[in-house]
């Protein structure tokens, strides 16, 4: 009896693990939905939602590779401009080396689209004019930035009689205040930080003035046409400020460095805001239609350096916004898919249905060939299916993944891959039967056996999910995803729940006894006797030797009353074999029963 | 019945009935190789001396619009061309129906108005408000491709890695790999035959054979592996007919895991081939059924026949297949000469 009592005792504590980790799963879900707000279904990708995919795919030279960097500047300066479009829970993500995905739900207008492909840009202009917006004061007057930060005043204007004396309609450079017809002076009076976002609102050709805000929306400028462009700029760095006379004063500088005609232009730039009165003597980089900075200029130079209060962080920002505001790289758009929900759910519908489909013929033809055994497979799918969705719908929560058409596809599949390492099993134990073992010593050896060749096989499907999860984009990555997910979940259920519920079928009576419907009959299975408790491995032992020869030389009648009696011995072998079975799993009645049924 | 196949499985367990994977390992192989050849062969003819113009590719990978109408009042094509050049008159349009209310556009790309213009036009002709666009450029299928491409060179290498480890000898791996490779061309020559369009979804597909064919193949060797392993120096067998015994009693269990394999993917098949957007789930599983069909062939048809070429050279596998055949030989006119000797 103790023999027997260890293979269950140890089934029911592999058990045990199996309810702890579904117990485990439940609760993070359950916590999930209770305090995190989480759903107890998984979010769905835009295929299956319905939406808008839009692929942005990076420019580069031939033999120019984007940076890793690279991308995830752009990652976040798209984020920016969607998120300033109003776009809520789009989201925005790199994919593969040089690609961006921006996944929008809904279908977004035109105007979203434009600016989402548009390629960013970054200018210095003039300041013309500057005021606090006419609307509510979001801007916080202390926080107003660049202007106030330069520390030392500039230096005494120099009026320019001419702006007033001449009425010249034509202003003859970019800080001229004859850029201010009547009607942009009240555009300009009009204009409140809020209408920012509105579309075309901070848009203007190069060579106009330009009206807009600062980016916390606190200023508004009036600006003059595009001095330089930030195309121009080859480096910008954050470094301690030298102060006039090379020493180091402590603070925080962002420094610009230009190519030769940027240099050049901003030379004359600054030469010429110099003597002009404030706000005149500040020039804007404005970075998508946003002025990101307005430096008073101090002294004219072809390698300006921005001071002001600066942290390191804020100087390390401004100077990477400067150096890769206008977007690191150009994109263009690869692709653009839109789905509409209908569409979508019809996919998620069709889906399912293929699961389902899938799944019942699976369960017939496990019936089919495993008989009563295939409700262990069938339990062990439940039971998979039910931690497979535990696990999705906390991925998709916690990790932000996404199921798409291509994951369930990947889900689908998997039932089948599941399925074939219960065949390996039940087709490992049948073959411990026919070498005439009792069921349980045959579910133990079998398992043993078994074990080995799933955890190699599987070893080969993770392999090659995890390498596309790693390496591929897009589709074929939810793809993978799912199908090593599945994997993982696969080899703990034969683990924790298919080999147990072995072990513990194997001792009742149904099972050990090998009724016919059991699906591990091992008459029908072929087990031979052979002598006491022993049973012959194959024919093939026979073909040695001489007895095989012995056979070929008997006659006719002599083989066919040796064939009789074999006849007779398989049948008592297997009536013997039963007991020994039925002995093995502790069950008496089945050994009665199975020896009447073996006589007759 | 059921009691057929087990019938059939106990049979080939014992030895009783084989199938001569080994034995006529030079058919098979033949048959491989022509196969592989006709694959290759295939695309090249279809595509007039151009090999990649004999495989139908998707619109991932050329580039265009497509539309798709759902919930439409009809689903005839005329009206989709009509429509499309009503906007865009020189435009080459592919109209497939898809289900019984469902039609997909493909077009050359167009732009931002003209598709505007298509949806519209569209609407109209099939009286339905979901018309959903999309537009691929024609670098996008490539760049999935080179990204699936390098996925593919590092899992085999990683993969012939992991077996040849596991099982102790390169040259599972070996034959492993080739079997794999077979199951790869042939799948890829099926679908510039049958001219099925080769998508993103397609790859997908191609790349999961990699997983199944290997999967087979290693449960196969495995059981090769036990029972060669056990070969001594008294074995009564030579080395090709073990592993043609491994091979017999491990295919019942191939058949069932290739049926059970299948089962889903045909569902899915079926499912994607009826529905419209599911066009995924359509191009994962036609690769998927074709390579599975395959990679469960290949393995007892090429992959253990490799692996037996490529071990019985060695020479302590050859002088002990020689001693045993030697031995066998020498019982066989022993009993001939010595008579009845009969110890049942």
């Amino acid at each position: 009896m103790a023999r027997s009592t260890t293979p269950v005792r140890k089934a029911w504590r592999s058990l045990g693990w199996l309810a702890a980790i579904i117990v485990v799963l439940l609760g993070i879900q359950t916590a999930g939905a209770l305090f995190a707000g989480w759903s107890w279904t998984p979010k769905l990708a835009l295929d299956l939602e319905g939406g808008t995919r839009i692929v942005l795919q990076a420019q580069t030279a031939e033999d120019q590779t984007v940076t890793e960097e690279q991308l995830e500047q752009a990652v976040s300066i798209i984020r920016q401009r969607v998120d300033a479009s109003g776009v809520s829970e789009a989201e925005i993500g790199t994919q593969g080396t040089n690609n961006i995905e921006v996944s929008i739900p809904g279908t977004p207008d035109r105007e979203t689209l434009e600016r989402l492909q548009s390629s960013s840009k970054l200018e210095f202009r003039a300041v013309i004019l500057t005021g606090t917006p006419s609307s509510d004061a979001s801007g916080d007057p202390t926080e107003t930035p660049a202007p106030t930060d330069t520390a030392t005043p500039a230096p005494t204007p120099t009026p320019t009689p001419s702006d007033d004396a001449t009425p010249n309609p034509e202003p003859t450079d970019g800080s001229d205040p004859n850029w201010i017809t009547p009607e942009l002076q009240t555009a300009f009076d009009d204009f409140s930080c809020d209408q920012i976002d509105e579309v075309e609102a901070n848009v203007a050709p190069t060579d106009e003035p330009l009206i807009t805000c600062d980016d916390t929306g606190s200023i508004k400028y009036l600006l003059g046409p595009v001095e330089v462009e930030g195309a121009d700029i080859t480096d910008a760095f954050a470094g301690q400020d030298q102060g006039s006379q090379g020493i180091n004063t402590g603070r925080w500088a962002v420094n610009i460095r230009f190519n030769p005609e940027g240099a050049a232009a901003i030379k004359d730039l600054t030469t010429r805001l110099l003597p002009l009165p404030e706000p005149r003597n500040q020039f804007g980089a404005v970075l998508d239609g946003r002025v990101i900075t307005s430096p008073y200029v101090q002294a004219p130079s072809d390698q300006p350096s921005i001071s002001g209060n600066f942290t390191q962080e804020t100087a390390t920002a401004l100077a990477s916004q400067l150096k890769f505001g206008a977007l690191p790289v150009s994109f263009i758009v690869q692709s653009r898919d839109s789905i509409s929900p209908t569409l979508g759910s019809s996919q998620l519908v069709s889906g399912l249905l293929a699961g389902l489909i899938g799944l019942i013929l699976v369960v017939g033809y496990s019936f089919f060939q495993y008989r009563a055994l295939a409700s262990v497979t069938i339990a062990s799918i439940v039971v998979a299916a039910v931690i497979t969705y535990l696990v999705i719908s906390i991925l998709s929560w916690r990790e932000g993944y996404r199921l798409s058409l291509a994951g369930v596809a990947g889900l689908i599949v998997a039932i089948g891959f599941t399925v074939d390492s219960f065949i390996v099993y039940f087709e490992r134990i049948r073959d411990e039967l026919r070498d005439g073992r009792g069921l349980v010593g045959a579910v133990e050896a079998g398992w043993k056996r078994a074990l080995r060749t799933i955890y190699a096989a599987k070893g080969v499907n993770l392999l090659s999910a995890v390498v596309l999860a790693v390496l591929a984009v897009g589709s074929v990555r939810g793809f993978a995803l799912t199908l090593g997910i599945t994997v993982v979940i696969d080899v703990l259920i034969v683990v924790l729940f298919t080999h147990p519920m072995m072990q513990l079928i194997a001792t009742t009576r149904f099972f050990s006894s090998g009724h016919p419907l059991s699906g591990l009959d091992p008459n029908a299975l072929g087990a031979v006797y052979r002598g006491r408790a022993e049973f012959r491995t194959s024919t093939e032992a026979r073909r040695s030797g001489a007895n095989r020869e012995a056979g070929r030389r008997q006659t006719i009648a002599e083989r066919k009353a040796a064939e009789a009696a074999a006849a007779d011995a398989v049948a008592m072998k297997a009536a013997a074999k039963a007991d020994r079975a039925a002995n093995s799993g502790g069950s008496s009645g089945g050994s009665k029963k199975k020896s009447k049924k073996g006589k007759r | 019945m059921a009691s057929g196949i087990t019938k059939f499985g106990n049979d080939l367990y014992t030895g009783e009935r084989s199938v001569p994977f080994i034995r006529m390992r030079r058919i098979w192989l033949t048959i491989a190789a022509i196969l592989m050849l006709a694959a290759v062969a295939v695309p090249f003819v279809r595509g007039g001396g151009d090999f990649g113009a004999g495989f139908n590719f998707g619109i991932e990978f050329r580039g265009g619009s497509q539309f798709q109408v759902s919930g439409a009042s009809s689903i005839e094509p005329d009206l989709a061309e009509e429509a499309v050049h009503s906007v865009v008159p020189e435009a080459v349009v592919r109209v497939t129906s898809v289900g019984a209310d469902g039609v997909r556009v493909q077009t050359d790309q167009l732009t931002d108005d003209q598709t505007l213009d298509v949806t519209e036009a569209l609407q109209t002709a099939y009286d339905t408000d979901t018309v959903d666009d999309s537009f691929i450029g024609a670098t996008w299928g490539a760049d999935i491709t080179r990204q699936a491409l390098l996925g593919l060179g590092i899992f085999l290498l990683l993969a012939a890695l992991l077996m040849a480890i596991y099982f102790r000898t390169w040259k599972m791996s070996a034959a492993a790999m080739l079997a794999l490779l077979h199951d790869l061309v042939i799948t890829v020559g099926v679908y510039a035959a049958v001219g099925f369009e080769i998508t993103p979804a397609a790859m997908i597909g191609f790349l999961t054979i990699l997983g199944f064919s290997l999967y087979d193949t290693v449960v196969v060797f495995d059981k090769i592996r036990e029972n060669t392993s056990e070969l001594g120096d008294d074995a009564t067998r030579t080395f090709g007919e073990t592993v043609n015994l491994a091979v017999n009693q491990t295919l019942v269990r191939s058949i069932n895991t290739g049926v059970v394999a299948a089962l889903p993917v045909a569902a899915i098949l079926f499912i994607g081939a009826f529905v419209l957007g599911a066009d995924t789930l359509r191009d994962i599983s036609l690769a998927l059924l074709v390579g599975t069909l395959i990679g469960t062939y290949s393995t007892p048809f090429v992959a253990a026949p490799l692996y037996t070429i490529f071990r019985e050279r060695e020479e302590t596998i050859a002088a002990r297949d020689k001693r045993t055949l030697a031995l066998r030989a020498k019982s066989v006119s022993a009993s001939n000469s010595g008579g009845a000797t009969v110890n049942a």
